[in-house]
């Protein structure tokens, strides 16, 4: 069934920074919660359930993290969810929000996201280390050496292998990336390149440039999801979840797809939710931690046939009013903001500005009413999470 | 041919053997013994189907490469790989080579043990 109707977001705000060395991490957090705030019409008294992932301060604390930000943030909380599943986590709080919402549990779900690994200096391959010391896992990947561009390398190599896809395919997921972020004054990357210059820039993790990766920014972003009560009293776009989806992707023992992603059960569950098929959808935000990442979402929700990824990318398929699919408006991952490494919330941000008609005008989609977000948080070739958002505009 | 120390595992009590059969140049597998499924990483439970019937055996050391990544400008260089082993599952390791650039997805490769920082045997693979 539909979850139309049930919930709607009504704040959405991105951090305008990329380079966060006078803000706390905290001070992130409280700023985007109150930019999203803002942007809905609400106040911070209004707010009576908070969404928050493993990019709190504290997290690792015992008996921190997520009460500790309740208590910095001042918030008077009925409902706390803090699922953790890197990136794609914040998609998730938003389906989470609208099912607590529908069962009563709270009326107006805060949702923020921030982080400063590049102030901190810190590269996510010493952040993926940290994380994984203590894993099941560790004592059979750490003394390989897996340091996320390479996993993902993997994921590209076998993708070539199999279905004879290109670096300059691959490359033009950035080129179209970079179209967009011409357009937005807050991208970290805004010069417009061509496939040429990403197969100039020197292989990061055979077959990936430097320039399939993307940026390392600080930053951050926030939601607001609301009864449809509070949402018919406010002045803003009505934009409801109508479809959601969420897996948690591992590699089963040794049995595995390293290009079937999570995206493949989550995209199934959402387009099937929502009552729409891809060919509906008239916006996607998706994941772009990498080039390879946008291939293998776009062949998996079913956007495409699987090893059709690189024909339908290939010459501006992605680019907002050339392709047949405006991906990532906003300049994304790759040439945009990943803040905190983690790209999940900006990913709803821009489809809620599309729904909105908020996007820069340059990338806008006319009259656009249904958009797909859909995030990978982890690594594509290991575990990972991944959660799919179908939201519509009502009329 | 690749200089690179790896750092040593962490050895949990569930997977002693695995790593003191290392050392002895033996690559143990964990099989699910109500499925039959051999599966990788071990642990005392199947990931099947969550019985502890499970146990350890010697694997061939042999499979083909499933996908692999170098990093050119790790010091030294190093490729990262899956290896789908010959009795079924997928390993995370390392290919030893000096010619990355000959390397081939699906090519036979067989188990090498290399040191690492503490001494403890790791596998990682080299071609055929």
């Amino acid at each position: 069934m539909s979850l139309k109707g049930q919930a709607y977001i009504v704040g959405a705000y991105e951090h305008p920074t990329r380079h966060a060395v006078d803000k706390s991490l905290g001070q992130l957090h409280a700023e985007v919660a109150a930019g999203a705030l803002a942007d809905a019409g609400l106040s911070w008294q209004d707010v009576d359930g908070y969404f928050c992932a493993g990019d709190v301060p504290g997290w690792d604390a015992q008996g921190a993290g997520p009460l500790s930000m309740v208590e910095y943030l001042g918030l008077r909380l009925r409902h706390l969810d803090t699922t953790e599943s890197w990136g794609s986590a914040y998609l998730n709080h938003v389906a989470h929000a609208v099912q607590a919402i529908a069962a009563g549990k709270c009326r107006v779900a805060l949702i923020t996201q921030a982080g400063r690994p590049r102030a901190e200096k810190v590269s996510p391959e010493a952040s993926h280390r940290q994380q994984a010391q203590t894993a099941a896992e560790a004592q059979f990947e750490a003394p390989y050496g897996p340091v996320v561009t390479n996993v993902y390398g993997m994921c590209a190599m076998r993708h070539m292998h199999q279905h004879g896809t290109t670096a300059e395919q691959l490359a033009w997921i950035k080129v179209a990336a970079s179209h967009h972020a011409q357009h937005n004054p807050h991208a970290m990357l805004r010069k417009v390149v061509s496939v040429q210059d990403v197969l100039d820039s020197p292989i990061v993790a055979t077959p990936l440039h430097r320039l399939d990766c993307c940026v390392i920014s600080d930053g951050g972003g926030a939601l607001v999801v609301v009864h449809p009560e509070i949402a018919r009293s406010l002045t803003r776009p009505l934009v409801t979840p109508i479809g959601t989806g969420f897996a948690v992707k591992h590699l089963n023992g040794g049995y595995f797809d390293i290009l079937a992603s999570g995206a493949v059960q989550t995209g199934r569950e959402a387009f099937a939710q929502a009552g729409v098929s891809p060919s509906d959808i008239q916006y996607a935000s998706l994941y772009d931690s990498f080039t390879i990442t946008v291939l293998v979402q776009l062949e998996n929700l079913g956007f495409c046939a699987a090893g059709e990824g690189g024909r339908f990318v290939a010459d501006g398929g992605l680019i907002s009013g050339v392709g047949r699919l405006p991906v990532n408006t906003d300049g994304g991952g790759l040439c945009s903001n990943h803040p905190g490494n983690r790209g999940g919330m900006t990913k709803v941000i821009e489809a809620v500005r599309q729904l909105r008609g908020e996007a820069h005008p340059a990338v806008q989609v006319r009259n656009c009413r249904l958009a797909l977000a859909h995030g990978t948080g982890g690594q594509l070739g290991a575990r990972h999470g991944s959660a799919t958002l179908i939201l519509e505009r009502e009329a | 041919m690749d200089t690179r120390i790896p750092p040593s595992p962490q050895v949990w009590p569930e997977t002693a053997e695995y790593w003191a059969a290392a050392n002895e140049g033996r690559l143990l597998l964990r099989r699910c013994c109500d499925t039959g499924r051999a599966y990788h990483y071990p642990r005392l439970h199947s990931p099947f189907t969550g019985s502890f019937n499970t146990e350890w055996f010697e694997a061939s050391g042999t499979g083909t490469l499933y996908a692999f990544s170098v990093l050119p400008r790790a010091q030294p260089p190093y490729c990262i790989a899956y290896v789908e082993l010959a009795e079924g599952p997928i390993m995370l390791t390392n290919i030893l080579t000096d010619d990355f650039d000959s390397l081939r997805i699906g090519q036979p490769v067989r188990v090498q043990f290399v040191p690492s920082a503490d001494g403890q045997r790791v596998p990682m693979f080299v071609p055929c």
